[in-house]
C-alpha cells in the first residue's frame, strides 16, 4: 500500500484550479494558430485575434481566460494499491477548489440546490468522478466546464436501425443547434454506446481531453474528422458570426452497448477548454 | 488583426434613439460611456417587480444592460474578467425591460421571436461581445459600482463605466440578424 497525504492532493488541485483557469493550454493556442490558415471570414479572423489576445492577457496579468470559471469537474483515476492519510479523497479535492477559487480570485458559480439556487460561495461541491484502476498511483484530471456551452449539450437513445448514419446526424444536429449560444469555435465531445448515463459520462472525457487528440481507434479518429469537416461546414464560425472555424475538435469514445440501444450523448465544450492533469 | 474588417464606430452609451435606429446588424462598434449590469437572477427580480405593479429601483429608460457576472475584482484591481453570458436565459424577461425603455442588451448568443418584436416595436439593439474574451473586455471597464441587489453577489446589478468596449451590432431595430446572415454566407449545404 502506497500512502498519499489528503493534503497533496489539496495543494494539486488548488494549483490546477488557477492554472487551468489563467492559462489556457497550447492545444487550444495551437489550434488557432491552424485555423488561422483555413479561416475566410475576415470578422472571424479578426474574433480569433481578439481571443489569442484574450488569453495573452489572461496568462500575462493572472486572470481567468473567461469570467464563468465554470463547474470543477474531476476524473480521478486511483490505484488500487493507493492509501490516502489524513482525510477522504473527497474532502481533500473540494478543499483544493475551495482553496484555489478563493486565492485566485476565480467566481464562484456552484448553488446549492437547483430549485432553491443559493450560491455556496466557495465553488463546491466539485463534480468528480473516481475510477479504481491498478496500480499503486493517484492521476487526477481537472476541467473548468463553463455553463454556456453545459447547456447546449444533448443526448439521444437512438434506435439500433439509425446506425452510424443516425449518429452523424445527431452529432451535427446539436453543434449547429449549440451555434453562438456555445461560444465558438467548439469543441463536440461525443460518447457512443454504453448505457443513458455510460455515454454522458464518455462525452463528459472529451472535456478533459488535449484538443484534436485522436481516438486510438483508427475508425474513431477518422470518425473523428469526418464530424468535425460537416460541423465545420454548418459555417456559424467563431462566435456564430459566420465562418469556416464553427469547431477546433471532436472528441469521440465508444463502448459496448445493449442489443437494443444506440446511445449518443454530445457535451458542448466552448472555445475555453480548460484542463489539466497530475499524477502523484 | 483587423484585416478586411471595417473600424468600429464609436457610439455613446446610454444609447440615444437616433443612435439606435442608426446602428445596423454587423456593425462594429466601441461603446463608450455607462451601462448597466444583470444577468439570470437580476432579470427576474426586476421582472417580478414589475409584474406586482411596483417601480423598479434603477431607471432603463436608454440604457444599455451587460449580460455579465463577473470574476471577484483582485485588491486595487478595476474589474477582473468579465466576458458576457448567454442571453437566451433573459429571453423571457427582455421583452418586459424593452418597454420599460432599454435601448441595448450585451449578451451572447440567439434571442427568441419576442425579444425581437419587442426591439422593432420600441428601438432596442442587440450586441455581442465576445463570448470567452473576459480578460481583453475586463480593459476597456473603467469603473463599476453596484446600484443595488449586492446580496445577488457576481448577479448584481452594476453601473460600469466603459471606455472603447468592444462589441458587434447581431439585432437591429429591422430585426436583421448577424447570425442567419454569416450562417447563410459561410455554411455548406451538408
Amino acid at each position: 500500500m502506497r500512502e498519499i497525504q489528503a493534503k497533496l492532493i489539496t495543494g494539486a488541485v488548488r494549483q490546477m484550479c488557477i492554472d487551468a483557469n489563467t492559462d489556457i493550454g497550447d492545444d487550444i493556442l495551437g489550434a488557432f494558430d491552424r485555423a488561422k490558415s483555413t479561416e475566410e471570414s475576415p470578422l472571424a479572423l479578426n474574433i480569433i485575434g481578439q481571443i489569442e489576445e484574450n488569453a495573452t492577457i489572461a496568462a500575462r496579468d493572472k486572470m481567468p481566460y473567461c469570467q464563468d470559471t465554470g463547474f470543477s469537474c474531476f476524473m480521478v483515476d486511483i490505484g488500487q494499491d493507493v492509501h490516502v492519510t489524513g482525510g477522504g479523497i473527497e474532502d481533500a479535492i473540494n478543499e483544493g477548489v475551495r482553496q484555489g477559487y478563493n486565492d485566485g480570485y476565480l467566481r464562484k458559480s456552484i448553488l446549492n440546490d437547483p430549485i432553491e439556487r443559493k450560491n455556496t460561495g466557495d465553488n463546491t461541491p466539485a463534480h468528480i468522478h473516481v475510477d479504481i484502476v491498478p496500480g499503486d498511483r493517484l492521476h487526477i484530471k481537472f476541467s473548468a466546464k463553463g455553463g454556456g456551452s453545459e447547456n447546449m449539450s444533448q443526448l439521444a437513445m437512438l434506435k439500433p436501425s439509425d446506425g452510424l448514419d443516425g449518429v452523424k446526424k445527431f452529432v451535427v444536429k446539436v453543434a449547429s443547434e449549440a451555434g453562438p449560444n456555445a461560444c465558438p469555435p467548439i469543441i463536440v465531445c461525443v460518447g457512443i454506446g454504453g448505457t443513458f448515463d455510460g455515454a454522458a459520462l464518455m462525452a463528459k472525457r472529451g472535456v478533459f481531453r488535449e484538443a484534436g487528440k485522436p481516438n486510438p481507434d483508427p475508425f474513431y479518429a477518422k470518425l473523428e474528422q469526418e464530424l468535425l469537416a460537416r460541423v465545420n461546414d454548418l459555417g456559424f464560425g467563431p462566435q456564430g458570426l459566420g465562418g469556416r472555424t464553427s469547431a477546433l475538435a471532436v472528441h469521440v469514445e465508444a463502448a459496448a452497448c445493449h442489443i437494443a440501444s444506440l446511445p449518443v450523448a454530445v457535451n458542448i465544450q466552448c472555445h475555453a477548454h480548460r484542463h489539466r492533469e497530475v499524477t502523484l | 488583426m483587423t484585416q478586411g474588417v471595417a473600424q468600429p464606430l464609436k457610439i455613446k452609451v446610454p444609447l440615444s434613439r437616433e443612435d439606435v435606429q442608426r446602428l445596423k446588424a454587423g456593425d462594429i462598434v466601441h461603446l463608450t460611456g455607462a451601462v448597466l449590469t444583470g444577468r439570470d437572477a437580476a432579470h427576474k427580480r426586476m421582472y417580478d417587480l414589475l409584474e406586482k405593479g411596483e417601480p423598479l429601483p434603477v431607471d432603463l429608460k436608454g440604457q444599455v444592460i451587460y449580460y455579465v457576472g463577473p470574476a471577484p475584482a483582485k485588491p486595487g484591481q478595476v474589474m477582473n474578467s468579465a466576458g458576457p453570458t448567454t442571453s437566451s436565459r433573459m429571453d423571457k424577461y427582455s421583452p418586459r425591460l424593452i418597454e420599460e425603455g432599454l435601448t441595448g442588451m450585451i449578451g451572447k448568443g440567439y434571442r427568441s421571436d419576442a425579444v425581437v418584436e419587442a426591439m422593432k416595436k420600441h428601438g432596442c439593439v442587440y450586441f455581442a461581445a465576445v463570448g470567452g474574451a473576459a480578460a481583453l473586455i475586463a480593459k476597456s471597464i473603467k469603473k463599476s459600482e453596484v446600484l443595488v441587489w449586492e446580496d445577488l453577489g457576481t448577479e448584481a446589478v452594476r453601473r460600469m463605466e466603459v471606455e472603447n468596449f468592444p462589441a458587434i451590432v447581431i439585432i437591429d431595430t429591422e430585426g436583421n440578424d448577424l447570425y442567419k446572415i454569416g450562417r447563410e454566407k459561410y455554411g455548406k449545404p451538408g
